[in-house]
């Protein structure tokens, strides 16, 4: 069990909207998402996922004095170890599934505790991959009340061999 | 404007263009503002020379936040209440996505009136990259 602090800041809500190509104002203006339904900025559907800004330890982010697995004067960062990634998957595997449910409205100013527990893990022969070890994790995120907001639930996928393309 | 289900049917369809010709910039931009910066989309050398990609490919979450909008536009802001995918194809820059929502069923829970739907994400040849589901209040 992993826990951390996630503050639900507008600018954060303003970058991540645009990166995923929304315009929608309820997201970027705080005097017209006052005049609407929502009442105030809110954050988009998926914007839970941002957490992981906030996680100290999260592996996909490059840390100070850490060897990092992406490209510089060679191809990558590390010397691989034997046991380390499986094929095709870099640095942990492949995002295969992602399910929210919202308890209620995730809004700029909130601030979340997110905790995550880890889930099953399971395997299936790929037709594209090879071996697949599936693991699933869910997270709960929690308000300054104690109130939860949203259950998340995540299952990553790890291949034998990088997935073969049509 | 949110959704009224007496204006909605089973099996009525709502579609969106995501986006067309998917830029690395882009991915970029996801990278930076998710934090999940995994070179597998963002660094073409290891991507194509440690990992064994042809090319650097969208982060999944890219594509569900993309049909996330999708559903935000129809469903209306601040009204869903489950959302649920996977990620069934790579998405590539050069792609175009569109994505697709169709009402499987109207309920009622509690006293709020809910819309059930199916939603899937196709690239421009056809493939399906994401299948899901999504649940929203709407007006009765």
């Amino acid at each position: 069990m992993a826990t951390k602090t996630f503050p639900v800041e507008a600018s954060h809500i303003l970058m991540f909207a645009r990166s995923v190509g929304d315009d929608n104002r309820v997201y970027a203006d705080a005097d017209y998402a006052k005049t609407t339904e929502a009442g105030g900025i809110i954050a988009p559907p998926t914007f839970a996922q941002a957490s992981a800004q906030f996680d100290p330890d999260y592996f996909l982010r490059p840390k100070v004095g850490q060897p990092w697995f992406g490209s510089g004067k060679n191809p990558t960062g590390i010397t691989r170890s034997a046991e380390g990634g499986g094929g095709g998957g870099g640095g942990g595997g492949l995002h295969a599934e992602q399910h929210f449910e919202y308890h209620r409205q995730l809004k700029a100013g909130d601030v979340l505790t997110a905790t995550t527990f880890p889930g099953k893990t399971w395997e299936k022969e790929g037709r594209r991959s090879g071996k697949l070890v599936f693991s699933e994790s869910v997270t709960e995120y929690r308000d300054q009340n104690g109130e939860l907001v949203i259950t998340a639930r995540g299952v990553g996928v790890r291949t034998e061999r990088p997935v073969e393309q049509k | 404007m949110a959704l009224s289900a007496k204006n909605l049917k089973v099996g009525d369809v709502h579609t969106a263009k995501l986006v067309e010709d998917l830029k690395r910039t882009q991915i970029v931009q996801y990278a930076g503002a998710s934090g999940d910066y995994n070179p597998l989309h963002t660094d073409e050398i290891f991507t194509t020379k440690v990992a064994g990609y042809p090319s650097v490919f969208a982060h999944g979450m890219l594509t569900m936040g993309m049909t996330g909008k999708m559903l935000t536009d129809y469903v209306g802001d601040a009204r869903l209440t489950k959302y649920g995918v996977r990620f069934t194809s790579q998405v590539f820059p050069g792609d175009d996505l569109e994505a697709k929502a169709m009402v499987k069923a109207l309920t009622e829970k509690d006293g709020v009136t809910l819309v059930e739907l199916d939603v899937s994400t196709t690239n421009q040849n056809g493939v399906e990259v994401l299948s899901g589901y999504a649940e929203a209040r709407v007006d009765a």
